[in-house]
């Protein structure tokens, strides 16, 4: 374990926030979109997580613990929170794209615009 | 009295509705001393389209797209450079987001 | 809070019993959620903050026994905050009163009620709330209700691009606000916002944040050019609804000012965060009026209209926050700016609640909201056009109605601030009185078009909670001191004088 460097969790939290960002960007498909922004989602409670490590620490629990730090335990209520509030969001972003699928026969975000100007 | 006042400058509306209120009644003694002979629901108050005959309604109706025709008309270029970001599109609403952090945060982080 | 939380889930079962019962049901707890607020109001008026935390053995206790560090979720009410509850609670008033007849006929209005209370919870929370953490979850509630409520009538399709580009908008911004609440949490070790406030220092991963929370919520408020979704989502949500949606965004200018003014405030370099916010500030007011102009939809003029009024707001309290730690020119002009700046939420708030509502009472009746086809229209529905001529008087800023109070705080002081943003906000002004001018001329009156001879006037519901917020109007325009003394200037103080929020959690400082 000690090979992984201690900032790899933070990497791979950029990583996944910025391909979410092309994603959204730049893919015209609706559905791509909300993959986008699950997979931005992703990035930042991994983001929240991986801050309450402590090096060697055990997990934040009292019964049997071994002795040592633990790891902080107020960002995975944070994280755990945000997971839930963004499941609600992209269930519902994705009802919104089955009607608007079934309305204009397209998925495509420049297709199916009927607002502009 | 409810006022506003601040070092330069006060303003207290019940002043101000007494005021229009002594102006309007000024007018309104004006215009009764007026014109006598104008009668309404006579062929006085028809439109007069200098003996051409008034068309239907619906033709006579001024859109509201061409009411500030020559507004427009003067601004085109200003219009035509307004109407190209808003596109409708939502992938390019997020890119004009990032490209407000990406100026925003340098500024700032720099500022200090 | 839980009494709109309760009614929100209740509100289905209660539905089984009837229409009638419903609404009754739900305006009896509306009253009782409005008496609760006024209660509130007065309170902190007189007391001063209040501090609230939740699961705490006494309520008050900020700092549980022995620590130096707040580690409970708390709700902190100060003059702001209230400011803001009762502008919320006022719109939703009016919104649930407009909405008793303008949804009837309509299925699934069990969960409109309840969308709407849900809505209402988020915005109050939004509003009192004095942890960072707690901001990003009643900000996601509060979108994810006003999305839904966007996108209520599936039978148009517009409807439903319009929710869902509130909602894209809406979570993106979202997780960046938990980004940065995640970046000032590694830093600082708490969450609650007078904690943060205590702790702050200046390091550049601060500016990131402070950068990233910053363009987060210029996003949800809709300032240009990060407004887009603003009149695609303003426009095709059902009547009183669109009241609350904006309410919603004036609650993320709230918390844009939470964050600048009471976290941040006192140690950056204001004078830039103040340049931003006012840039900002100008090019929304120039923008959203130079495409409101232009516009043919009539709902989509007024939302281009609320990005414009929005950027008078920003621009208000730009220009406090560019003078905040210069003292000779805070007291000169920048306290009134922000007094002006505040004080236009409130008016803006309420003139363009009645102007959507006037806008939906035409569309009910035609069917359509194009304004080329309209014409002549105020021969049979004087009620409308009695109102709209009262918001519109209101928007560009007429005496003697509030808009003139407020609008005037602005120019005056803008204009010892740098006269050349106050010579551009009075042109906004001017601009904004010749769209509405344009389309009262072509929509009401005119002559009667042979396919509208039968409309009739609106129902009296309607008719109500349009004359509510018109009476306010009034009110406020009558009494402009009696107003910014009473709620503004508590909540100009409450924003400049960061220390007291602070000090209301963490004790006197050491």
């Amino acid at each position: 374990m000690e090979s992984i460097p201690l900032n790899f969790p933070f990497l791979a939290s950029a990583l996944l926030v910025g391909v979410a960002f092309y994603i959204i960007l730049f893919k015209r498909n609706l559905i791509k979109l909300i993959m986008g922004i699950a997979m931005l989602s992703s990035g930042v409670n991994l983001f929240i997580v991986a801050l309450g490590y402590r090096a060697g620490g055990n997990a934040p629990i009292y019964t049997d613990v071994p002795p040592g730090p633990m790891v902080l335990s107020v960002p995975q209520a944070l994280t755990l929170t945000s997971i839930v509030i963004n499941v609600a969001v992209l269930a519902l972003m994705l009802t919104m794209v089955v009607h608007i699928y079934r309305h204009t026969g397209d998925i495509d975000s420049e297709k199916s615009r009927k607002l502009k100007g | 009295m409810s006022i506003i006042g601040y070092g330069y400058a006060v303003w207290a509306p019940l002043i101000w509705i007494v005021a229009l209120a002594v102006i309007g009644v000024m007018v309104l003694i004006w215009r009764n001393r007026g014109q006598k002979s104008y009668k309404k629901g006579t062929a006085q108050t028809d439109i007069f389209l200098s003996g051409a005959k008034v068309p239907p309604e619906e033709q006579r109706h001024v859109k509201s797209e061409n009411i500030y025709w020559g507004f427009f008309e003067s601004l085109k270029e200003l219009y035509d450079a307004l109407m190209k970001p808003h596109t409708g599109i939502v992938n390019d609403y997020l890119l004009w987001f990032v490209a407000v952090l990406a100026i925003a945060i340098p500024i700032l982080v720099l500022a200090v | 809070m839980a009494l709109p939380l309760f009614a929100a889930f209740t509100i289905p079962l209660i539905n089984r019993a009837g229409e009638k019962t419903r609404n009754i049901f739900s305006l009896v707890i509306f009253g009782l959620i409005s008496f609760l607020v006024a209660i509130l109001a007065v309170n902190v008026h007189s007391v001063g903050i209040r501090v609230y935390t939740f699961g705490a053995t006494a309520a008050q206790m900020a700092l549980p026994q022995g620590y130096m560090v707040p580690v409970r979720i708390m709700f902190e009410v100060d003059a702001m905050s209230m400011f803001m509850g009762i502008i919320v609670t006022t719109v939703t008033l009016a919104a649930l009163i407009y909405s008793l007849h303008f949804m009837k006929g309509r299925t699934g209005q069990a969960r409109f009620y309840s969308l709407m209370m849900l809505l209402y919870a988020g915005m109050m929370g939004l509003a009192f709330t004095g942890d960072m953490f707690n901001l990003f979850v009643f900000l996601e509630i509060a979108s994810i209700a006003g999305a839904a409520l966007a996108a209520y009538r599936t039978n148009m399709a517009d409807a439903i691009e319009g929710g869902f580009k509130y909602i894209v908008i809406s979570a993106v911004s979202a997780l960046l606000v938990l980004f940065a609440i995640g970046i000032l949490y590694a830093q600082y070790d708490v969450l609650s916002i007078a904690a943060l406030a205590h702790f702050m220092q200046y390091t550049p991963l601060d500016m990131i944040a402070l950068g990233l929370l910053v363009g987060a919520l210029v996003m949800k408020l809709a300032g240009v050019p990060l407004h887009m979704w603003a009149p695609d989502t303003y426009t095709v949500a059902p009547a009183g609804t669109t009241p609350m949606i904006l309410a919603a965004s004036y609650i993320s200018m709230y918390a844009l000012y939470r964050v600048t003014f009471t976290m941040y405030g006192g140690l950056i370099n204001t004078t830039a965060i103040g340049w931003v916010v006012i840039i900002i500030g100008v090019l929304s007011m120039f923008v959203g009026v130079m495409m409101a102009v232009h516009q043919t939809d009539i709902k989509r003029m007024m939302a281009y209209h609320a990005i414009s009024q929005g950027g008078y707001m920003l621009l208000g309290v730009g220009v406090c926050l560019a003078v905040i730690t210069d003292p000779v020119a805070l007291a000169s002009y920048g306290r009134d700016a922000m007094n002006g700046g505040i004080f236009h939420i409130i008016n803006h708030v309420f003139y363009k609640a009645l102007l959507f509502m006037t806008a939906e009472a035409i569309f009910f009746r035609i069917g359509t909201r194009d304004t080329n086809k309209m014409g002549g229209l105020a021969r049979n529905m004087k009620w409308t056009a009695g109102f709209y001529i009262i918001g519109a008087l209101a928007i560009s800023g007429i005496p003697p109605f509030n808009g003139f109070a407020s609008k005037l705080l602005i120019y005056e002081s803008v204009l010892k601030f740098s006269p050349v943003l106050s010579v551009i906000a009075m042109f906004v002004s001017l601009v904004t009185l010749a769209s509405f001018a344009k389309v009262f001329y072509s929509a009401f009156t005119g002559p009667p078009m042979p396919a509208y001879k039968e409309i009739k006037e609106v129902p009296k519901s309607m008719i109500i909670g349009m004359s509510i917020l018109a009476v306010l109007i009034i009110f406020f325009g009558l009494f402009p001191g009696l107003i910014v003394n009473t709620i503004v200037a508590p909540a100009t103080n409450a924003l400049i004088n960061h220390a007291s929020y602070i000090n209301a959690v963490m004790g006197a400082v050491p």
